[in-house]
């Protein structure tokens, strides 16, 4: 008698074989992990999810002293705090998508080694979980625009705001697909995630954030832009802000680039997922 | 037509690589690389070691195939290392094959650890759910069943506790009612039953024969206390060195894996024998044997027959045999004492021949030691010998004997006490 089956578990799956079907099976349990993940992260801390906003609002201060007052960089005429405030708020989701989505494999062996699950639930719900300091950030951003706005200040947000979900959306993808390709790697390379905290310190640094593009030499202009974190910034910037312009030819780039990353990401993942328990 | 095939275990087999995997780091790798591409030595490879690379690996599988049909509950066991773990782990789908293929119809909720992701900063029901969708369920799920979990899990009154004040049974009791209300219809399971108090334990057993025998459902259970296994499973499969050695009845296949390591059959050359228990050598056994018997098998009326061949290497005033009498699980069942041997002459032969009276031990495999006793001036007992185990046999029951039911070693011991009279008479 053939029987049919529902699942065949074999050596090695195709290679464009991505399960995303049964990702979506899997969906209450992201919503459960990036629940999890909240409750314990200020549990037991006297200022709790305060940190959200401490954080970043220190190191704009810091960046408004040390670049703005010492190394009296432009900002295009934008009051300084909220300049590098907003670079702050962006970048740092896309960072934290990044180094927590890179240490995927190692920081999850525990639970990966005793029960399945699609493994791509793990970074997903950490993204997803990066937008709720984001959302928080992003609010305190807003209080001081509008501070700002009411001083008489040089800010104007435009219209183009309504793409900020379309930033964040491809802020998270770029994030999770460069970490979900450290994540695979560092299964086997564990030197790979010393690196990711000191390069991510370096992207940061080719990225428009302590300074406008406008400030940057006409003959790097084009290389600084092809970095895909740089576009999304520059454009944030301006949607927020109103200073510089918006950059839709090297956005494009960037997001052709990041269709790529991720989608080499998910196959890397894939193939690694299925027996890292044996090397990690 | 027979029942429907639920899982299928097709020729599969498992390979590790011995060893530090991988050169570990990115460096070492790259080091290893560049010297296969000089042709010179791999400077990461062990020292004098040319096979680092190829050959050093290890088949935790060896090629295994079986076929589980509804309903069933299938225990796997085997002695560590036998690769019942690895198997679990590739239903599972924790990690892939090498080669072969595994068939599943149906979902698998796998048990290899209870508590698998709790976090300790969530109370008792946030931890099912997230549990739970660990486990496979969706939250509309767990919201169907989240009142019996919590019964079952007798937790109720600390359910809104963080499970980090929980006590260790609780911790565990909580965990195994989530995974004993999932709704997949294969379970595997992997020694989880081995926490929990006994009542605790007895309700999980009962919970888990409803999931086969009511709900229809399939179960992969692996452990290595028997008592459980026969309890819950019918058919049982025995791995040895990544195979499968014999896939049937369970008491065969408890009897076979626990009769595994040691056969040693009616006679036996212990001449050459290696002791490894601590000795004088003043006496030296060459060979036992229970004469007059093709298997080491007796009923329980019979009497067991030994003759020992021995040798004394020096004068012995006095000595005695030892036979301590263990249960094949390897818990005592008594101690033959015999009595005393006198004036042993140094290199001369000797035959001893023993009957022990082993009317009244109850029908399964024994192990007898042996001990030669020597005693010196003082009283005072010297192992001038010392073999275990140095035989075994098998106590059979006969026929319509009262003690022919399923005997419960654990509680009742190894012996029962035999020509006991009862007198019953009514009374006014």
């Amino acid at each position: 008698m053939e029987q049919k089956w529902m699942k065949v578990i074999e050596p090695k799956t195709r290679l464009f074989d991505l399960k995303l079907k049964e990702l979506v099976r899997y969906r209450d349990l992201i919503w459960m992990f990036v629940k999890r993940n909240f409750a314990s992260a200020y549990k037991q801390t006297v200022l709790g999810p305060l940190w959200f906003i401490i954080n970043p609002l220190i190191t704009s201060v810091l960046f408004t002293i040390v670049f703005g007052g010492i190394a009296k960089i432009s900002t295009d005429g934008v009051p300084q705090m909220v300049f590098y405030m907003a670079g702050n708020t962006a970048w740092s989701y896309f960072a934290t998508c990044l180094t927590s989505t890179s240490s995927t494999f190692t920081a999850n062996a525990g639970v990966f080694g005793k029960v399945y699950f699609p493994r791509l639930v793990m970074p997903i719900s950490t993204v997803i979980y990066g937008l709720l300091s984001f959302a928080i950030q992003f609010c305190v951003l807003m209080g001081f625009i509008v501070y700002f706005i009411a001083m008489g200040e040089n800010v104007q947000p435009n219209i183009t705001v309504c793409l900020i979900p379309v930033y964040i959306i491809h802020m998270a993808a770029l994030g999770l697909g460069t970490g979900i390709i450290i994540s695979s790697m560092t299964t086997k390379y564990r030197d790979l995630s010393i690196l990711v905290g000191f390069g991510v310190q370096l992207w940061m640094y080719i990225t428009p954030i302590v300074y406008p593009l406008s400030t940057v030499p006409e003959q790097f202009r084009n290389l600084i832009m092809y970095n895909p974190m740089a576009p999304i910034i520059n454009n944030f910037k301006y949607s927020m802000l109103g200073c510089g312009k918006m950059e839709w030819g090297y956005w494009g780039i960037s997001a052709i680039v990041t269709a790529v990353i991720v989608f080499i990401g998910l196959i890397v993942f894939n193939r690694v997922e299925k027996t890292f328990m044996d090397t990690v | 037509m027979a029942e429907e095939l639920m899982l299928k275990v097709d020729n599969v087999y498992k390979k590790y690589r011995l060893g530090l995997i991988g050169g570990g780091t990115l460096r070492g790798d790259l080091q290893s690389w560049w010297a296969k591409v000089r042709g010179k030595d791999d400077p990461n490879g062990k020292l004098g070691d040319k096979y680092y690379d190829k050959n050093e690996t290890f088949y935790a599988l060896n090629g295994i195939s079986f076929e589980v049909h509804k309903g069933e509950a299938i225990g796997l066991i085997g002695g560590n290392g036998a690769g019942k773990s690895t198997t679990l782990k590739l239903l599972s789908q924790v990690t892939a094959p090498s080669s072969g293929k595994i068939y599943l119809n149906g979902r698998v909720a796998s048990m290899l650890e209870v508590g698998t992701g709790f976090h300790p900063e969530l109370t008792g029901r946030e931890n099912i759910y997230l549990n739970g969708a660990i486990l496979g369920m969706t939250k509309a799920e767990i919201d169907r069943k989240i009142e019996e979990i919590i019964d079952f899990s007798e937790c109720r009154q600390f359910i809104d506790t963080p499970v980090k004040r929980y006590s260790s049974g609780m911790y565990v009791k909580l965990a195994f009612s989530v995974a004993a209300h999932l709704d997949s219809e294969i379970m595997i399971m992997d020694e989880v039953l081995a926490v929990g108090d006994m009542a605790f334990q007895e309700k999980c057993l009962d919970k888990m024969n409803d999931i086969s025998k009511k709900e229809g459902r399939t179960i992969l259970y692996v452990s290595h206390n028997m008592n459980t296994i026969k309890q819950l499973c019918k058919r049982c499969i025995v791995l040895e060195h990544g195979r499968v050695i014999f896939d049937g009845d369970c008491d065969e296949a408890i009897e076979l894996y626990l009769g595994k390591e040691t056969e040693f059959g009616v006679t036996r050359d212990v001449d050459d024998y290696e002791r490894t228990l601590e000795h004088t050598g003043n006496v030296h056994i060459t060979r036992i044997d229970m004469p007059g018997k093709t298997f080491p098998v007796i009923n329980e009326k019979e009497q067991l027959r030994l003759e020992i061949y021995w040798t004394a290497n020096n004068d012995i005033k006095q000595a005695c045999f030892r036979l301590p009498i263990h249960y094949r699980d390897g818990s005592s069942a008594g101690m033959f004492i015999s009595e005393n041997i006198h004036d042993i002459k140094k290199n001369t032969k000797y035959k001893t021949t023993i009957v022990l009276n082993t009317v009244g031990l109850v029908k399964g495999k024994y192990n007898i030691g042996m001990i030669v006793s020597e005693i010196n001036n003082y009283g005072g007992h010297v192992r001038a010998d010392h073999i275990y185990p140095a035989m075994n046999f098998t106590v059979e029951t006969l026929p319509n004997s009262v003690n022919n039911i399923q005997w419960n070693h654990n509680v009742w011991g190894h012996y029962t006490y035999p020509n006991t009279s009862i007198i019953t008479e009514m009374v006014k």
